[in-house]
């Protein structure tokens, strides 16, 4: 395999437990050109300003150097996160129509309820298990039962789209220099068909319309419409993120604090502290490690580097989460953190859409799964990790539950 | 300064947000002296944005803008009396009530009033309002609800602007009268002016530029308006909206460099006196304040601008109970936001200190843009209309004085990308004063500030 470079390095499964040193190597190096032409920055203030820099395209076409995944992506175009300003725009604010404020303020509020109740019911599954896997049984279910319930798809459906999503997130792996054309073509084919699923579930909404975010998509509104194709590409999009994000935000938090049994003991007792332990984890243990589709569309400056326009540049925003020239002591996990603001949901005009539903999400999750298990205990530390480097977190998490049922009545 | 700077006397005149943050400040900075908050209204601290936008949207009531405080103060509140003078020597503050206060540090947070109708008689009339406290924020709300046939706004600022698009959002019949070329010219200069008349419009406000109010008519209770090109108007509600006047007169016989144009400070916030020469013991901050700014070249800006107020709060807090080595300059790019007709407009710089405008990003026609300002070849302004996350990039070019025009921003559609004038008025030809105050006379000599009528 090619030569032993700091992004191959960050990326080797290997790696993937911790991959914390690599990236306090890169931010010594400053801005690192990797030898396939591709440009690594891990220093938070230099990742914050191109977040912000109009002159940084999000759309891989703009890529000079050749590019498999976009090639592959002929099939279907690029849904709002792989496009620029003003179609990101557009695309944006009509899903957040049906999502957010203005138009649906309460959307996210009103889950309150209806997490907790799902998060209960699959800890109540947990009862006269030896072993709980803290994925398969816990954070990979629930953001999947809410995202279906947002959007409005069977969770029948579930088997399907969990292929076609692993595909699709196989293919945004950068891993420089493996089977460059499979996984992409794979992950484009997986996009299509999942597009087509979808696109169909709306049509049938038009009908027989529900107050889900499907059915939103197709009725009409005054301020604009989704054409049927964007409908596609926006709703694979909620469901690949509302998928794929959560489940790692979930379960990074489990293993973090059962690492940090004192702060566990904390926030068990200071339920109050939850809020801000998340926004912790986000900076700590980032379930997005790095955002590897951005493209400068002129040279442009970086920390005294010229990055030649088109070229791949990769923003590694864990890297930025531990930089200890923004925070201080950076590496130690302190769940009453002031001034937290970590890159943990990017930030600028692409700033993570499904942000207050992740928080919520993993809120109530944690706290209601350290309220029920008295002394868990990790049964396998490192455990074993996803493959992907960029949405980065355990494949297992096995947990011995330790809970006192008869004490708290059950 | 003698003493141990976190002990003895501050006193704050002027009770809302810079008095307040400025409060918070010192005792976060370990003051643990005694400290005396004294202000003219009433009621305890409360926010002003609010009071032309959801107030008069009937959104919120006026008696429930007020401020969250961040943390305890433990201060004697003299409030709803107003000081009317500083003893400099003897250290006191002299109030209405002839009770004197005395300090051993002063911070001035007076702020600013509205600037009322010029003829007395006619600014009395039922029906004519001025929009600076939540007391004026809830009679005009008041009124507004009683359903009025048509309401005249004088003055297209910000805060007349605001009016109006609450006015139209309650779906009242509006004139606004403008005596500059088109609204927020004064503080956005010509190419945005000219969207924001294009938007009024289409929102259905009867919008006259270049036009001054000549009288207000009416017999106890107004009835309607003539104008200086002759034409005239039915309207049962005015709202004068003409700027603000800083609230500096009791300073007069204090030997402070206060007047008109504020109370002029160095970078760290201490007052200078009548002779330019700085006080150790008197600060300013807020609307007040007037100060040297070097991102524009020192010149002496006053802004009126919540973020201003708390910053600067911070900073003279902060330098109030800290030795010279430990002083913090207050150098942060201005910024503010309004939001009316739709609209999210963020500024950040001063765009009145500049020759030249480009639409950086997005377009006029969409309404969604941001212009970005500069003077003599570099940046120094940017203003956002419902694009502010693009905002912090500008800030930094700004900051570092970057080339003006920007390198295209090319993730956007650009609508044109030459720089054209900026067109930033002589503010004597503006109705209501500038939001932002260039008190020298750069760029160009033209922007002296407007001499309030007194
Ligand atoms: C209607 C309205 C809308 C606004 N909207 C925005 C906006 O959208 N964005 C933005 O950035 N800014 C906005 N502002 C500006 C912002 O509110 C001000 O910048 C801010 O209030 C300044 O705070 P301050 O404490 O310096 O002064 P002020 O808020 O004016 O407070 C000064 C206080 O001092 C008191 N006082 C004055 N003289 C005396 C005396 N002699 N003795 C005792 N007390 C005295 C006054 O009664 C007053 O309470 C708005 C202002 C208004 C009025």
């Amino acid at each position: 395999m090619a030569a032993d470079t700091l992004f191959h390095r960050i990326t080797d499964y290997a790696h993937r437990a911790d991959p914390y040193p690599f990236y306090a190597e890169l931010r010594e190096a400053g801005v690192a050109r990797q030898e396939d032409g591709s440009y690594l920055v891990g220093t938070y203030h230099e990742i914050e300003a191109l977040l912000h820099d109009p002159r940084i395209s999000s759309d891989r076409r703009n890529r000079t150097v050749p590019d498999e995944t976009a090639a592959a992506e002929q099939g279907l175009p690029p849904a709002f996160i792989g496009l620029d300003d003003p179609e990101h725009h557009r695309l944006r604010r009509l899903t957040m129509r049906s999502f957010g404020p203005p138009h649906t303020p309460d959307r996210i509020a009103g889950m309150h309820d209806e997490i907790t109740r799902i998060v209960k019911d699959l800890l109540a599954g947990f009862v006269d298990k030896e072993r709980i896997d803290v994925v398969d049984d816990f954070a990979y279910p629930l953001p999947v039962t809410v995202i279906c319930r947002l959007l409005g798809v069977p969770i029948e459906d579930e088997p399907r789209f969990r292929a076609w999503s692993d595909a699709i997130v196989a293919g945004i792996d950068p891993t420089p220099g493996e089977d460059p054309t499979e996984r992409p073509r794979a992950a484009a084919e997986a996009r299509k068909e999942m597009g087509l699923y979808l696109g169909e579930l709306a049509e049938k909404r038009r009908a027989h319309p529900s107050d889900d975010m499907l059915s939103a998509f197709v009725s009409d509104s005054a301020d604009g419409q989704l054409t049927p194709l964007e409908i596609m590409t926006t709703s694979v999009l909620l469901l690949i993120a509302g998928h794929e994000t959560t489940v790692n935000l979930i379960t990074n938090g489990v293993l973090t604090l059962l690492r940090h049994p004192d702060e566990l003991a904390r926030l068990r007792g200071e339920p109050a502290l939850m809020p801000r332990a998340v926004e912790e984890l986000l900076r700590y243990e980032p379930p997005v490690q790095m955002l590897p589709q951005r493209t400068p569309l002129a040279d442009i400056e970086v920390a005294g580097v010229t990055v030649p326009k088109g070229a791949p540049l990769i923003l590694m925003l864990a890297s930025g989460n531990r930089d200890p020239r923004r925070f201080c002591d950076p590496d130690r996990f302190d769940p009453t953190r002031e001034d937290n603001q970590h890159l943990g949901f990017g930030s600028g005009i692409h700033n993570c859409f499904g942000a207050p539903l992740a928080r919520l999400e993993a809120q109530i999750a944690l706290h209601e799964l350290i309220q029920h298990l008295d002394t868990p205990r990790l049964v396998e530390d490192p455990p074993p990790y996803r493959r992907s480097p960029v949405l980065r977190g355990p494949r297992h998490l096995l947990l011995a539950p330790g809970r006192d049922d008869a004490q708290r009545g059950r | 300064m003698q003493g141990e700077p976190r002990e003895g006397r501050i006193v704050v005149v002027g009770a809302s947000l810079a008095g307040l943050r400025a409060a918070e400040a010192l005792r976060d900075a370990g003051f643990v002296g005694s400290l005396t908050l004294i202000g003219e209204e009433p009621q305890p601290p409360y926010d002003r944005p609010p009071l032309s936008k959801q107030v008069l949207l009937g959104k919120v009531s006026a008696d429930r803008t007020g401020l969250p405080q961040r943390r305890r103060v433990d201060a004697q509140w003299r409030l709803g009396v107003r000081a009317i003078g500083l003893d400099p020597i003897g250290k006191e503050v002299l109030l209405a009530d002839g009770e004197k206060v005395p300090f051993d540090r002063l911070l001035i947070a007076t702020g600013t009033r509205a600037r009322p109708w010029p003829k007395p008689a006619e600014a009395t009339l039922d029906g004519v309002f001025t929009l600076r406290t939540g007391e004026d924020a809830g009679r005009l709300a008041e009124r507004l609800d009683a359903g009025p046939e048509r309401v005249l706004v004088i003055g297209a600022g910000f805060t007349g602007s605001e009016i109006a698009s609450a006015c139209r959002e309650r779906g009242l019949a509006v004139t606004v009268a403008e005596r500059g070329p088109a609204p927020l010219v004064g503080a956005l200069g010509g190419t945005l002016g000219a969207l924001a008349a294009k938007l009024q419009r289409a929102h259905g406000v009867d919008l006259r530029c270049g036009v001054t109010v000549t009288e207000l008519e009416g017999d106890g209770r107004l009835t309607g308006a003539r104008f200086s090109d002759g034409s005239r108007i039915d309207a049962d509600v005015a709202v004068v909206a003409l700027g603000a006047v800083r609230n500096t007169e009791w300073l007069a016989e204090s030997g402070l460099a206060a007047g008109p144009r504020g109370v002029t400070c160095d970078a760290g916030c201490r007052a200078f006196d009548m002779y330019g020469i700085v006080t150790d013991d008197v600060f300013a901050a807020g609307d007040v304040a007037r100060f040297p700014h070097p991102l524009f070249e020192y010149q002496l800006l006053s802004l009126e601008h919540w973020g201003n107020a708390v910053a600067q709060a911070e900073v003279a807090a902060h330098n109030m109970v800290n030795p010279g080595p430990r002083r913090r300059p207050h150098l942060t790019v201005p910024a503010f936001w309004s939001s009316q007709f739709g609209l999210n407009i963020k500024s950040v710089g001063v765009p009145t200190f500049s020759d030249q405008v480009v639409i950086a990003q997005g377009s006029l026609k969409d309404a969604r843009l941001v212009a970005v300002y500069g003077y003599r070849g570099r940046v120094t302004a940017a203003v956002s209309v419902n694009q502010a996350k693009a905002l912090e990039y500008y800030e930094r070019l700004i900051e570092t004085a970057a080339p003006f025009p920007p390198a295209p921003g090319a993730a956007d559609r650009i609508e044109s990308p030459v720089p054209v004038p900026s067109d930033v008025p002589d503010p004597k030809t503006l109705s209501h004063g500038p939001t932002v105050a260039l008190t020298g006379h750069l760029p160009d000599r033209r922007l002296t500030l407007v001499q309030p009528a007194r």
